[in-house]
């Protein structure tokens, strides 16, 4: 084995271990940011000692042992002992004496301490690039290298955000709390929305670059299981888990040799994995079960389900997901929902009811710079036949693209409009 | 990636009530984790049965089978990112083995699945 080999061994034994480690020690220190400390001097410590001694037998009982005696001397360094700690100290000296099996006294509550940490680094005072910093620390374990190779900042900017946002939770009495039975569905939605912002971070990074971006994925999935197997009752879990599922299982078809980005309509379905589609089905299931079937989460859920029930595209039901976008629509009034809305209508219904969607869109104030707008009237207006007026709506689309690649298409789309108004003006009267 | 575990033994009996409740422990604190995707216990070789093919014949044997030397106790799906951490958790299953079942012998095996 070399020496990287051992550096990944003692990592990997680390991680495995890490969940238990660090909801162990909020339970005693109860202090979420002080056990996330605690859980990394653990690491630094098996990195010093392992490769000399190898990776012990029960690597979990090892790092658990280390970061009491830390906690024990950090506790004793703290000069404004509270009452409090020193009580926690001495549980402690106690039960470093009895050295006592940790898995027995936390198992009921290792569902309740997983929760706390979650909602402690999802808390809404925190900024959202801090909780989701501190999310992917505490819950999946990532060192601050791996969330800002992620994340595409510096490491230091990554560290500076941890820290503020631990000093943010103690002054705020906040490193220990409890999420009540009511306050929790409510505080729910602040966790999915960081859960959702980490999936979509890696759902964007092109593939073939860093492979740690597309690993957010994987993260977010995990906390999505997490939040499910944690909260079970709470339908927009489920509702999100299925919607990362479903969006997850497009990732071998997505992009080409090129690693240019693959449009769903036109991937080969057969890379779709059918595991994760069958997971992602279940979950929406149990949204669907628990009543949470006009959910946020659960209807976008119920959209990329459409497609992935469809064998071929021509198999899509397209106007169930327009209804299903409809819906969406009720609950937030977005003209990107609707714009959407329009592109299921064009398919199901015709062009015609499409255009008349997309044409009360044309005023909206948000849409003003969005290029997807001209491009989807531009497309309907083709289907119509009406070749100059589709021209001028992909070139004023391409004015607007986002980027070169974007451009060219849409350029390649006017001119083909163009030539097509041509070839239309002079062909013979019939 | 996804690590399908398959433990096999030539000792056929049941696990131990201890070790039972170690195993369920584990596979809790691995669910919640978001780590396990599923597992099961299989029921004995008797109660099972195989449809074979050779020399260009398909039958059918009802257990228990007479040739076989390790039986498939039980098999876990996980979610992990790479096999390392594949390793370190079924060295962990295993320990429990050893804990709770002394003299008990086996394999785990743990392989990756296709495309995943």
């Amino acid at each position: 084995m070399t020496a990287a080999d051992v550096h990944r061994a003692i990592l990997a034994a680390w991680r495995i271990e890490q969940p238990w480690l660090i909801t162990s020690l909020a339970t005693m220190l109860r202090d979420v940011s002080l056990a996330e400390e605690l859980t990394q001097d653990a690491l630094l410590a098996a990195l010093e000692n392992w490769p000399a001694t190898g990776v012990p037998e029960k690597p979990g009982a090892w790092l658990m042992t280390t970061a009491k005696r830390r906690a024990l001397d950090h506790l004793r360094r703290d000069r404004m002992l509270e009452r409090k700690h020193e009580m926690v100290a001495r549980e402690m000296e106690t039960e470093q004496q009895a050295m006592p099996d940790l898995d027995s006294a936390l198992d009921d509550d290792i569902g309740d301490e997983l929760l706390r940490l979650i909602f402690t680094a999802c808390h809404p005072l925190l900024p959202r690039e801090a909780r989701a910093a501190l999310a992917l620390r505490m819950i999946c374990g990532l060192t601050t290298e791996e969330i800002a190779r992620a994340f595409l900042v510096p490491a230091t900017t990554i560290a500076q955000r941890i820290v503020r946002a631990k000093r943010t939770l103690s002054e705020s009495g906040l490193a220990y709390e409890t999420p009540s039975g009511e306050q929790l569905s409510e505080r729910l939605s602040s966790v999915l929305e960081v859960v959702y912002l980490i999936f979509n971070e890696g759902y964007a990074a092109a593939r073939g670059n860093d492979w740690l971006r597309p690993q957010l994925c994987d993260e977010a999935l995990r906390m999505g299981r997490v939040l499910t197997a944690i909260a079970p009752h709470e339908p927009e879990a489920h509702g999100l888990l299925a919607l990362m599922e479903l969006n997850a299982s497009r990732t071998m078809a997505r992009t080409d040799a090129a690693g240019e980005p693959i449009l769903l309509l036109d991937q080969d379905r057969a890379l779709w994995d059918q595991f994760q589609i069958r997971r992602g089905m279940r979950a929406l299931q149990r949204a669907h079960e628990l009543g949470g079937a006009g959910g946020f989460y659960a209807l976008q859920a119920a959209i990329v389900a459409c497609h992935a029930e469809a064998r071929t595209p021509a198999d899509t039901d397209w106007s169930r997901i327009a209804r299903f976008y409809a819906e969406l629509m009720m609950i937030v009034n977005s003209p990107i929902i609707e714009l959407n809305r329009a592109v299921a209508i064009g398919m199901a219904e015709g062009a015609e009811a499409a255009l008349a969607i997309i044409d009360g869109l044309a005023q909206k104030p948000d849409l003003k710079g969005y290029h997807l707008l001209p491009s989807v009237r531009g497309d309907l207006l083709y289907r119509l036949g009406r070749f100059g007026e589709a021209r001028a709506a992909f070139e004023a689309a391409a004015a607007l693209a986002n980027n070169k690649r974007e451009h060219d298409l849409l350029a390649r789309r006017a001119a083909e409009a163009a030539r097509a108004a041509m070839s239309s003006q002079f062909s013979p009267p019939m | 990636m996804r690590f399908m575990y398959i433990v096999t033994s030539a000792h056929p009996g049941p696990p131990t009530p201890e070790l039972l409740e170690a195993m369920h422990k584990l596979a809790q604190r691995e669910i919640k984790a978001g780590r396990m995707l599923d597992n099961g216990g299989l029921m004995p070789l008797a109660m099972g049965a195989q449809v074979r093919i050779k020399g260009g014949q398909l039958s059918v044997v009802d257990g228990p089978f007479v040739e076989t030397k390790e039986v498939i106790g039980g098999y876990a799906i996980f979610e992990l990112r790479d096999k390392e951490e594949a390793l370190a958790s079924a060295k962990e299953f295993m320990q429990l083995h050893k804990d709770l079942m002394p003299g008990w012998e086996g394999t785990c095996e743990l392989r990756m699945f296709a495309g995943a």
